[in-house]
């Protein structure tokens, strides 16, 4: 290493190693570093449930009903005898998994109703109408009456989810392609005969991502909070599935007696939605100086 | 003034229409018959057939929408599956607890966000500021219903200082009444006060690097003045517009935390329907939040004129 006996001189970033330019960035985005670290092992936990010395999270043992955390079963054990560390950690899939999904499914129809929406005059305001008229209905509302008019399974979750939040995507996108349109770059592309698809998918599609993928992460963090109030409810995901919703709403007779139950699903709940608000507000810093700066 | 909050409301009725619209399509996506699931498992298919036609359901489904707008219009949101109540009705004995709740929550939320909101701007950088920024952060990502069982654990069952749960009207104690209220405020208002926080801090802080503020300080105004007299008013826009958008999040938690509490109020309604299938009442009800929905956001818009002189209609 040269440069520290050089003194700390400006040394250009292309001449720093791998490593190095690692450290800066973990430096100088901390947030986002302990966010993406958090979420990681959240999915290691949801990917490895089995190898993580957890026993089957449907198994009923009636004989260790409630009973409090310690010896074998870490997170204790609920009213009929499961094991609640495996339950909790097996938990995590469906709420990633829901999370995953609402935010992808989401962030394409967003992004397809969104460019159009901006570009197409006459569609435009139909579309933007009718968004209109799904932000008016409170998300959580909207998402409860639809789980209970087709039925608790996963898929209707993630359909009851994906209704509610893809309004804002498209809001985002016709944003930005509204500025855009008017860019000499997007002149130029015209006048050398792109037609439409091409130039929505060549010049316009890459200049929305990086806004598409910051609001992805906080679609997905309320997708994970709402897929577990819409279970606690009793309007989520069928109550044999072991996700952290419908394991509150089963214990929530048992707080006098049996606090643990609901104390760890909210806890891997909670950290779990902060690493995903965690990660997305660093991408946001990173992504644009400008809010982030006033932000800060 | 008035010609724009006529202008305002017009422009609210399409999607108040296309809520309607929504709302009725709601129940038709549904699978299976409604009118054999208001009959119940044991009807003949001749009962089925008599509620199908009490109901209108063998008519065209221009025809029903028709029949629910008119109906909608003069007031009669239709009566509930199951105790065959007016829907209105149920709605109206329901308003106390949730009105009360909400209100609570907001009064909270706005005094305690707005104030840590402005002291983290005015000392940015400083460990109030962080402290409260990991508090807006962390307090974003906590789930309604768990927090509420954390101070149900603690305030009720572990020190024994308030009720578990339930609802005591005002009509029949003050004390009581607030008493069953604290929990579920604080439950539902950090979440709020957490938005709050970070958009007052956001704000107050941007006004604060603007150049009339430096103008000011170099004209000799003391520090106080400069943030009472200069910034606060000009940063009060965004809040309130947050306070605004932000009362979706309000509704949804309404719902949850009446759950949680066992308050017996709309949120209490809606999940009982919703655990009955009762259609008409989740109708009733997501219409009633949509257009309380519009109606703050509509009070939000007219107020900006409190604050921005620049801004008139």
């Amino acid at each position: 290493m040269t440069d520290s006996l050089e003194g700390p001189g400006f040394i250009p970033y292309d001449a720093l190693t791998r490593t190095q330019k690692a450290r800066r960035f973990a430096r100088r985005n901390p947030t986002m570093i302990a966010g993406a670290v958090l979420l990681l092992l959240m999915v290691a936990l949801a990917i490895g449930a089995p190898l993580l010395h957890t026993v089957n999270p449907v198994d009923m043992n009636p004989v260790d009903r409630l009973k409090a955390p310690g010896g074998g079963n870490w997170f204790g054990t609920d009213m009929y005898g499961r094991d609640s560390y495996s339950r909790v950690i097996y938990g995590s899939r469906v709420s990633l998994f829901v999370g995953l999904v609402v935010a992808s499914v989401t962030s394409v129809i967003g992004l397809t109703v969104g460019l159009v929406s901006g570009f197409v005059r006459r569609l435009d305001n139909v579309i933007m109408r009718v968004m209109d008229g799904i932000m008016a209905l409170p998300d959580l509302l909207l998402a409860i009456s639809f789980v209970a008019l087709t039925g608790a399974s996963v898929r209707n979750v993630i359909i009851a989810l994906v209704i509610p939040q893809t309004p804002r995507v498209v809001r985002l996108v016709r944003s930005i392609v509204l500025v855009l349109r008017e860019q000499p770059f997007v002149e130029s592309a015209t006048a050398m005969g792109a037609r439409l698809p091409r130039l929505l998918i060549r010049h316009l599609l890459p200049n929305t991502l990086a806004a598409l993928v910051v609001q992805g992460t906080y679609v997905m963090a309320s997708a994970v909070l709402i897929e577990a109030g819409l279970s606690f409810l009793g309007a989520g995901t069928p109550p044999e599935i072991p996700s952290w919703g419908n394991i509150m709403a089963e214990a929530r007779s048992y707080v006098r007696v049996a606090f643990w139950l609901l104390l760890f699903p909210g806890l891997f709940l909670a950290l779990t939605v902060l690493s995903i608000n965690l990660l997305g507000d660093g991408l946001r810093d990173m992504l644009d100086p400008r809010i982030a700066r006033r932000m800060r | 003034m008035l010609a724009y909050i006529l202008r305002r409301i017009l422009a609210t009725l399409p999607v108040m229409g296309i809520v309607v619209v929504f709302v009725f399509l709601l129940v038709r996506i549904a699978p299976g018959d409604p009118a054999a699931i208001i009959a119940g498992d044991y009807a003949t298919p001749e009962n089925i057939q008599k509620i199908r036609v009490g109901l209108g359901l063998d008519k065209p489904i221009h025809v029903q929408f028709w029949i629910y707008l008119t109906n909608l219009a003069q007031g009669d949101l239709g009566r509930s599956l199951h105790s065959r109540l007016p829907v209105g009705q149920l709605i109206l004995q329901r308003v106390e607890p949730t009105v009360a709740l909400a209100l609570s929550t907001l009064t909270f939320a706005i005094l305690m966000a707005i104030p840590l909101g402005i002291v983290a701007a005015w000392k940015a950088g400083s460990l109030i500021d962080r402290a409260v920024m990991v508090f807006a952060v962390g307090g974003f990502s906590l789930p309604v219903f768990w927090l509420g069982f954390l101070l149900i654990y603690a305030f009720s069952i572990r020190l024994d200082l308030l009720p578990v749960q339930g609802y005591v009207s005002y009509r029949q104690g003050v004390l009581p009444f607030i008493r069953h209220l604290i929990l579920p405020t604080v439950a539902l208002g950090l979440i709020y006060m957490a938005l709050l926080a970070r958009i007052t801090r956001a704000s107050v802080l941007e006004v604060l690097q603007s150049d009339y503020i430096r103008t000011a300080y170099a004209k000799g105004v003391r520090p106080a003045g400069v943030l009472f007299a200069h910034a606060l008013k000009n940063a009060a826009v965004p809040v309130v517009t947050t306070i605004g958008v932000g009362f979706a999040l309000l509704i949804g938690g309404v719902v949850i935390t009446e759950s949680v509490f066992a308050l017996p109020g709309l949120g209490r309604l809606t999940v009982d329907a919703v655990l009955q299938r009762d259609y008409s009442i989740i109708q009733g009800v997501t219409l009633l939040f949509a257009l309380v929905y519009a109606v703050v956001n509509l009070v939000v818009d007219l107020s900006y004129t409190l604050f921005d002189p620049r801004i008139r209609y």
